[in-house]
């Protein structure tokens, strides 16, 4: 019997119905609905009018957003120098910056923490520079491959043209290669912005007791608050979904970010 | 032109060796080219034609030697800081930018007032035949349209010389035809001079003032179009350029030459008993019924090319390339013979090959850890061997290190094998040109020395070969 496409399809089907779909209508249907099970707007207009819930996704979003400008300052001189670079085994150093994320999380975070605690003394005194400096760590790689990917292969030719036509070399960089890395840029930017607003494993380990999103929905969940705890997931859903429709925009930044998951 | 005999560009003694694996792609390039030329680059891939092309651009520096630029030399300068504009091989069109933006690049970085940008984008897309693709994005272009906007681009900044890297390559037949002719008018109508490089040498005829024709990093020959046709200066011009037979002959008397075992005249008068290498143009050779002509032969292969047939005949071990429009069997037994104007001479270059072989402890030569069997005793005059070392005349003992014999050996005696273990040295074979009864190789050791050698059998470009050279077809020389 011949395997048509649809039958290789059925296990991704399976999974698409069983861990994506399903806990989405789940998520939805308590997001709308009180503890009784009748439909309500309610849990959103808590969110809003709640100056906590509030000051929490602004903290996420401006923690998110030092961060990823963190990131993308050391990452593009990175991965500018390594995709130029003429040197055989750039690829080693590339590894160098990417091995970190081979070791276990908790311990990358746990290393550094008693850095930290060796360089300011108390880490409770500097909680928002030490939440951003452990993302910046944990999240660098994942800024630095997309860009490296589109810097590697632009066309040299295009540098050579610039340069025929009359520009010197910080115009070039500034007219052909800046806006030709822009989809790396944008691929890199929502690789690190989305987790940072919502990982707060890192804060939680570095005695960061400011809640930023993830931690929020953690907490109406060991409430017992499913309903606004969904709500929220929701909301971040939403917000994913808005950001990356802006970014995204641009139809080669899609190939960039598969191509940074290699 | 009451200025022509001043050179706008001068490349003197340029040289480019690569860092990084010492390859020489340039060797001692000499050429002076005058405001308004077409000149172009002709050669195969891998002469260093591009690469000079890169050097007046900037995109390479020279490893030494001068590019002067109205006396001025400008071979260290940057290619931003060169009134000189290039046309890319694969047109290098800025993807992120509209057609618009592409050709005013180089303006914007002038400050140029936006009007009169406009003004002079709108007149270059005039000029190239794409008015109106303003805003068009580059990938929305065909690959002719994208070579018109590259030539756009660069013409718009009114460049002293336009370089163009084998701008045509990547178009389909009919429309490079198309591109050659229009290419052709623009120069003459802009009076920009043009310096081209291909690898076509019909683009090259159909295009040029003058031909610069390379091969391996060495200009072979420069001139007119007509000069490189109709007197190509050796071997590999010859066959390079159009179709031509080429065979081994000697100078039998005043304006004789010998080859394909028929006695010629011909109009070059060379000195009786050199060695010559004789070009003979297909469409030159007239056809006569057998006996009538100079030599006589056997059609082996008749194909119809259009305005002619391409007749391949067979007269004792030669092979003749012929173009007529008459039409003998195959089988067929006919005459030949070749005005004197159809006989080009080339004096052979020697192309024995020389290598320098040094004595081990024993006094056996040695040459890429392969012994050579010499008796030495015979190249030093009254030595003789004695208790395992040589004495000379005056009874000193010859310190073996300081013993140098030149080898050489004649292209025809050396053997090509497929094992490439099977010889003294081996290579890859870079060039062949087929001489009529043999065909002559350059094959190139990993040391990079380039070998002449002569053999009957047919190799491939590229192949691997090991070469026998024997040792009694070898001539030893002491070094001093």
């Amino acid at each position: 019997m011949k395997i048509s496409r649809k039958t290789l399809g059925i296990p991704y089907g399976l999974f698409l119905v069983l861990f994506v779909i399903a806990p989405l209508v789940v998520i939805a249907y308590f997001a709308f609905t009180d503890g009784t099970g009748h439909l309500t707007l309610g849990n959103f207009v808590g969110f809003f009018s709640d100056p906590n819930t509030m000051g929490t996704l602004l903290y996420s979003l401006v923690l998110a957003f030092v961060t990823t400008l963190v990131c993308l300052f050391i990452a593009y001189p990175v991965a500018y120098v390594l995709a130029r670079s003429k040197w055989k085994r750039k690829s080693i150093l590339l590894l160098i910056f990417v091995m970190p994320m081979w070791i276990n999380f908790t311990l990358r975070i746990t290393a550094l923490k008693e850095i930290l605690t060796l360089i300011e003394g108390n880490l409770a005194f500097h909680p928002f520079l030490n939440t951003v400096i452990g993302m910046t760590y944990d999240f660098l790689p994942f800024m630095i491959l997309p860009i490296y990917n589109t810097l590697e292969r632009l066309d040299e030719s295009l540098l050579e043209a610039a340069s025929d036509l009359g520009a010197d070399s910080v115009q070039a960089f500034l007219r052909v290669t800046l806006p030709l890395s822009t989809p790396g840029i944008v691929s890199g930017v929502s690789m690190v912005f989305l987790p940072a607003m919502t990982n707060y494993v890192v804060l939680d380990m570095l005695y960061n007791s400011t809640y930023i999103m993830g931690s929020l929905i953690g907490s109406y969940f060991s409430a017992y608050d499913w309903n606004g705890g969904s709500m929220i997931a929701l909301l971040l859903l939403v917000i994913i979904c808005i950001f990356t429709f802006l970014t995204g925009a641009d139809e080669s930044a899609g190939k960039e970010r598969g191509g940074a998951l290699l | 032109m009451g200025e022509a005999k001043t050179n706008l560009i001068e490349l003197k003694h340029i040289i480019k060796q690569f860092d990084d694996n010492g390859f020489v792609a340039v060797d001692d390039f000499n050429l002076e080219i005058a405001p308004g030329e077409f000149v172009t680059f002709l050669g195969p891939s891998g002469c260093g034609k591009t690469t000079t092309l890169r050097m007046i651009a900037g995109f390479d520096l020279p490893t030494s030697g001068e590019i002067l630029l109205d006396g001025k030399d400008i071979s260290q300068l940057p290619p931003n800081k060169r009134p000189i504009n290039t046309v890319f091989q694969r047109y290098a069109l800025f993807p992120h930018m509209n057609i618009y933006d592409n050709i005013a690049f180089g303006l914007k970085l002038q400050k140029m007032p936006q009007d009169k940008i406009r003004q002079k984008v709108q007149h270059v897309l005039e000029m190239v035949d794409l008015e109106g693709f303003e805003d068009r994005k580059v990938s929305t272009l065909s690959g002719g349209q994208q070579q018109r906007i590259a030539i756009a681009r660069a013409l718009v900044n009114e460049p002293r010389i336009l370089l163009l890297d084998e701008p045509l390559g990547a178009l389909d037949l009919k429309m490079r035809k198309e591109m050659q002719l229009e290419l052709k008018s623009m120069h003459q109508r802009l009076g920009i001079t043009f310096i081209y490089v291909t690898h076509d040498q019909e683009e090259a005829l159909t295009m040029s003032d003058k031909i610069v024709v390379m091969s391996e990093g060495k200009i072979q020959q420069i001139g007119t179009p007509e000069d490189i046709y109709n007197e190509p200066k050796n071997a590999f011009v010859a066959d390079f350029i159009g179709e031509s037979n080429i065979f081994g002959g000697i100078m039998t008397g005043k304006c004789k030459v010998r080859f394909c075992g028929g006695e010629f005249t011909c109009v070059d008068d060379v000195e009786e008993g050199t060695l010559v290498d004789v070009v003979v143009r297909p469409e030159d050779v007239i056809l006569t019924p057998p006996g009538k002509g100079v030599i006589d032969g056997v059609v082996t292969g008749v194909i119809f090319k259009g305005i002619h047939y391409e007749i391949t005949v067979e007269s004792g071990k030669n092979e003749m390339v012929i173009q007529s429009t008459k039409t003998p069997a195959v089988g067929e037994k006919v005459g030949m013979t070749l005005d004197p104007d159809g006989i080009h001479i080339m004096i052979a270059e020697d192309h024995t090959t020389r290598f320098t072989a040094v004595a081990d402890s024993e006094y056996n030569l040695t040459f890429n850890d392969e012994t050579i069997h010499c008796d030495l005793t015979k190249l030093i005059p009254g030595s003789r061997m004695q208790n395992g070392q040589l004495i000379n005349n005056a009874g000193e003992v010859v310190d073996p290190e300081r013993i140098r014999v030149e080898v050489s050996i004649k292209p025809g005696d050396i053997e090509m094998s497929d094992d490439e273990e099977a010889g003294l040295i081996s290579g890859r074979i870079i060039n062949l040109i087929y001489k009529g009864d043999h065909y002559s190789y350059v094959v190139r050791t990993d040391e990079e020395h380039d070998l002449i050698v002569d053999d009957e059998y047919l190799w491939n470009m590229g192949d691997r070969v090991g070469l026998i050279l024997p040792e009694e077809k070898m001539n030893f020389s002491l070094k001093k």
